[in-house]
């Protein structure tokens, strides 16, 4: 067995146990929400790592996925809730937000860089003011509340261990294709895509559409986490796809490891950890600055966030030699303007 | 501060999960959530100060039990509100929760209320109708009272007292300002009013010029419903823009977060009306002992407490008066202190409060002026006080559900 | 002349704007658009208020234009400019002390910042960016810590107060009196402010020799140091300037408008929009856009408020859709 799988085997096993351990509370709000962030975040991995394509439109991907369970299923807010079954609701919600992704990549597409976040940026923005504005379809300023998992299979989702083994299930899911996808064809050439976009072109790639694929198949994965996130929440509403909302998506990769499908949930697992107890470490009016500071720290010190740190301490210890030799690779070895 | 290293080490064993805290018999776990983070942080920290001061008044200690309280944080989000209360509850294991702030978060606390019902949920400010009046949970109380009821008497006021008969409204476009126009707009149509037109504008917005320029001219009066630095803006750059009419303030519109800002507000808003829970200068000696019980534990508060200040002290205090009544006996899931929680009535610093059969406040309301007190500080001055405001304000329930939720054209007198 | 139908068109145009300006409108035109003094009041504020966005996003787009730098700590500067500015007013009572303190208070923090941060990661854009989001977040929170979450207000100097009469009828009474429009000297001024500096910024860039250097970097940052210039010194005078920009418009802004915690991602937000629709990096670029911005969040506001937020962002998507790179690129 290659180290690989034995880390892939020993983790899996270690997320399998973890309920048996864990108190509800950490299974839930923990455990299935750093899941959560963390495939939202993996779907930003795809299009940054595999892509060179920094999209801040994940978030709202998902939160249009959320929006139409809301609007589909059912909600206590009285407003719409057309009440189909969850094995309706779920596809049409999620093909839908993935069609709506892929529109913003035939945007986006055109641009690169900076110019890239920017313009995901406004589009993100754009529907997070319209949701707020808009009280006819998407309830406005409050959204929907009671939007709730469905009793299925004889198994009640709402409830933390069912609930946290439907998420792990959906990211091991995604986090396994991710893993495949970065050797598929596909995936080579949208890698092949990001180093040098000219060749690829010259070779007869048609550049636009993989990169639009990639939006695509990005977005699914984004807005499939979009219905467990309205299930965890139960409710939508326009601040949970807020601007600062779409920034947490990027820091949470960033930090995670934005080069690796295991970095997003590094990152979503620091990201909860300090969400909820960061007010306990120092006077409950200033804790955002030890969130700030820590994730500071993490960028400063390591360019390939958590993911990289962990291999430099592995690294130090000379003994491990069994540790894949794979040193924080130096920051420009990814060609800058397919990055940024 | 036990609790508070207990958490830490919760956080740092976070991935080994060895973190439930044991439950002593002889301890009262309670939470406090307000917005300690994003735009409402002063409301928050003011919120917080009234929950300290309730505490403060039994010395953390009720039936020879200790009360330990943990604080969350909510970002005024629906989201946000509810993960900090779940945290609170189910890993710090709070059996009372007080809180939350604002009226969307109130809604969603209700609603998580109702998945953990061995956990009693009091109101903090949040003041939306909807939370008690439409499916309200049987374990949420708000002793405080909501944005519609906050208006009572100030339509009658200024139609009567004041000569208004026509007036336009600029407000923020949201759940919270539509129930205070409604609450404005009820009695004030009624009585022959007409709100000629109104202005719904996005919340954080500061340049209120073009607002200003397009208000019609022919109104007698301007009702304003903002909250914060929004509030300070419209006022301010109105005054500079020689607006004519006269104004007319929301409950948050001319309360001691605006009130108190550094700078050039004073000339544009003295005497201007409105009404609320509170009234910075009522003479009666409950409110008296109450300010100055608040400016002696917090010299940086404000220069008297705000209504949110207010709104968590009235809750905290119900909390613990229940919990002195069944002796600091929460362990039968709290059952025993909620129905005394249903029937509690006392006196607050703003006179006497008890709960309607949804768990809703009925109280007095206060119609007020702005004026200016000792060392040039700005005061509400009491006008006239509204005796027990009811949700429905007076209506036959039937009646005042009929009127629906209130919105941007709802209701309507052109 | 390339396109003779877009330069009749916005002939045309100006003329037409030239008219309801000038003219008295006729009772159609009320009818369709609402009473003059609203819609020329709206285009006044949203001509001023641009003038503060570029007073903002200039240092922004200056600072990205050398270094690709996306500083997403402008807006705490920004803010941090106005406290200290504030401060600066209340202890000495001169509103130009505190605009002069405001910009060197800022330009401090953003030398600090480039010399201490920046300069160990050039080249990694990305990385900067994440860590001006770091900064911003903790310097948010140590501003509510030291200045509360007061909003504070400064007080506009005497000679700057009042409204001026301008030479626009808004209505004629009917005694044949016209009423001439009152505006506000003090947002005139913001926008006479904003003028002067955009003029001064491009002389300095265009005219002068430190200009020539800093354009050369933007061109080829090796060769510049090759020729013996100290890069380094330029980069952290450019971002001195460049924050200190945002620190003035703190003070400015905090003057026409209010100081509040949270202003700081407004403006981040506004400078952002303004910069990328007008084109990262070029001065012009900055004016067009924030010009846009502007008129578009001042009209949206007072003819159609409920979807009014969402124009200016609809503005980007549709400049970006069709000019990835802003409306004015530079000339390579």
């Amino acid at each position: 067995m290659s180290p690989r799988a034995a880390t892939h085997l020993v983790a899996g096993l270690l997320l399998l146990a973890y309920p048996l351990v864990a108190s509800p509370f950490f299974v839930f709000q923990i455990g299935a929400y750093s899941l959560i962030l963390g495939t939202i975040a993996l779907s930003l991995m795809i299009l940054a790592g595999y892509g060179g394509m920094v999209s801040l439109a994940q978030m709202m991907v998902a939160g249009v996925a959320g929006y139409l369970v809301a609007i589909l299923g059912t909600n206590e807010s009285g407003l719409l809730g057309f009440g189909w079954p969850w094995w309706l609701y779920v596809p049409v919600a999620v093909l839908i937000a993935s069609v709506v992704a892929s529109l913003i990549g035939l945007l986006a597409v055109r641009s690169a860089g900076i110019y890239m976040i920017m313009i995901t940026l406004a589009v993100a923005t754009a529907f997070f003011y319209f949701a707020r504005q808009n009280y006819a379809v998407l309830n406005g300023f409050n959204g929907f509340h009671g939007v709730v998992p469905p009793h299925a299979f004889g198994i009640a989702w709402r409830r933390p261990i069912p609930f946290y083994y439907l998420c792990l299930a959906v990211a091991a899911a995604f986090y396994a294709a991710a893993l495949y996808g970065e050797r598929s064809t596909f995936g080579l050439a949208l890698q092949a895509v990001r180093d040098n976009p000219r060749r690829m072109r010259a070779l007869g790639f048609n550049v636009p559409a993989l990169r639009v694929f990639a939006f695509f198949l990005a977005g699914v994965i984004a807005a499939t986490a979009g219905v467990l996130l309205v299930w965890f929440n139960s409710q939508i509403s326009p601040g949970t796809i807020s601007v600062a909302a779409a920034i947490d998506t990027l820091v949470i990769a960033v930090v995670g490891g934005i080069r690796r499908p295991a970095g997003p949930y590094f990152g979503a697992l620091l990201f909860a950890v300090l969400q909820n107890f960061a007010i306990d470490l120092i006077d409950p009016e200033r804790f955002n600055t030890v969130i700030g500071i820590v994730f500071l720290a993490v960028v400063l010190l390591s360019p390939d966030g958590l993911l990289g740190l962990f291999a430099r301490l592995r690294n130090a210890v000379p003994t491990r030699s069994f540790a894949e030799p794979e040193p924080a690779r130096p920051a420009g070895a990814v060609p800058q303007r397919s990055r940024i | 501060m036990l609790t508070k290293r207990r958490t830490v080490m919760a956080a740092a064993l976070a991935a080994a999960c060895l973190a439930q805290p044991a439950r002593a018999e002889d301890v009262i776990k309670m939470g406090g959530l307000a917005t300690l983070e994003g735009a409402f942080t002063v409301l928050g920290q003011d919120g917080l100060r009234g929950m300290k001061l309730a505490l403060q008044e039994v010395n953390y200690t009720v039936a020879g039990k200790k009360i330990v309280v943990t604080y969350g944080s909510s970002d005024a989000t629906p989201d946000s509100a509810v993960k900090a209360a779940r945290k609170l509850v189910e890993q710090d294991g709070d059996q009372i929760l007080i809180g939350p702030l604002s009226g969307s978060e109130g809604i969603a606390i209700k609603d998580y209320a109702k998945t953990q019902p061995n956990v009693t949920f009091l109101n903090g400010s949040s003041a939306a109708q909807d939370t008690t009046l439409y499916s309200p949970a049987p374990n949420f109380f708000r002793f405080s009272t909501d944005g519609v009821q906050w208006m009572a008497g100030l339509g009658e006021y200024v139609y009567k007292v004041k000569g208004y008969h026509t007036v336009a409204t600029v407000a923020e476009d949201y759940s919270f300002p539509y129930s205070q126009v409604e609450g404005f707009m009820l009695p004030f149509c009624k009585l022959g009013g007409h709100v000629t037109a109104k202005f719904w504008v996005p919340i954080g917005n500061k340049d209120y010029s073009s607002v200003i320029a397009a208000l019609p001219d022919d109104v007698d009066a301007v009702y304003v419903a903002l909250g914060g630095a929004d509030a300070i803006n419209f006022l301010t750059q109105y005054q500079q823009s020689g607006g004519k009419a006269h104004l007319i303030g929301g409950s948050i519109t001319v309360d001691q977060t605006v009130l108190g800002s550094k700078g050039t507000i004073r000339n544009a808003v003295i005497g201007t009306p409105a009404a609320g829970p509170t009234a910075d200068t009522w003479d009666d000696p409950r409110w008296k002992a109450f300010t100055a019980e608040y400016r002696k534990a917090f010299p940086d508060g404000f220069p008297v407490p705000s209504l949110f200040a207010h709104a968590y002290y009235v809750n905290t205090k119900a909390a613990l008066l229940a919990l002195a009544k069944v002796n600091g006996d929460l362990s039968d899931g709290g059952k025993k202190y909620r129905e005394v929680l249903s029937t509690l009535s006392f006196d607050t610093p703003t006179g006497p409060v008890k709960l309607d059969h949804n768990r809703n406040g009925i109280a007095d309301i206060f119609v007020t002026e702005v004026t200016e007190g000792k060392g040039g500080v700005l005061l509400n001055k009491v006008i006239k006080v509204v005796d027990n405001v009811n949700q429905t304000l007076g209506e036959p329930e039937a009646e005042f559900l009929k009127i629906g939720h209130p919105s941007r054209d709802n209701p309507s007198c052109k | 002349m390339r396109h003779p139908v877009t330069v009749v068109a916005a002939a045309l145009a100006a003329a037409i704007l030239l008219w309801m300006f000038l003219a008295v409108w006729p009772a159609w035109l009320v009818a369709l658009l609402g009473p003059k003094k609203v819609f020329v009041i709206t285009i006044f504020n949203g001509i001023t208020l641009a003038g503060l966005y570029f007073l903002v996003a200039s240092g922004f787009t200056l600072v990205f234009g050398l270094m690709r730098n996306v500083n997403l700590a402008h807006g705490s500067l920004y803010l941090f400019g106005a406290y200290v500015g504030y401060d600066v007013a209340t202890a000495s009572g001169s509103w130009l002390l505190a605009v002069a303190a405001g910009f060197l208070a800022a330009a401090v923090i953003g030398v600090l910042m480039q010399i201490l941060i920046f300069r160990r990661m050039e080249g990694d854009e990305l990385r900067q960016t994440l860590v001006t989001i770091g900064i911003s977040i903790v310097a948010a929170d140590l501003m509510l810590w030291f200045w509360t979450g007061t909003t504070y207000q400064f007080t506009v100097p005497s000679w700057l107060d009042g409204a001026v009469s301008t030479p626009i009828i808004t209505a004629v009474r009917h005694d044949g009196r016209a009423v001439f429009m009152m505006y506000p000297l003090y947002r005139l001024a913001v926008l006479v402010a904003a003028v002067a500096i955009g003029i001064a910024l491009y002389v300095f860039l265009n005219r002068t020799r430190v200009g020539m250097m800093i354009r050369a970097g933007v061109d080829d940052r090796g060769m510049l140091a090759a020729t013996g210039v100290n890069v380094h010194l330029v980069f952290a005078a450019v971002f001195g300037v460049g924050a200190g920009l945002a620190g003035l418009a703190g003070v400015i802004g905090g003057t026409a408008l209010s100081v509040a915690p949270g202003e700081d991602v407004r403006y981040l937000l506004a400078s952002l929009v303004v910069v990328i629709v007008g084109g990262m990096g070029s001065i012009t670029g900055a004016a067009v856009g924030a010009l846009l911005v502007g008129l578009a969040e001042q009209i949206g506001l007072a003819y159609f408020p409920t979807y009014g937020v969402v124009l200016t962002f609809i503005i980007m998507v549709a400049v970006l859709a069709v000019r990835p790179q802003g409306l004015i690129v530079r000339a390579a």
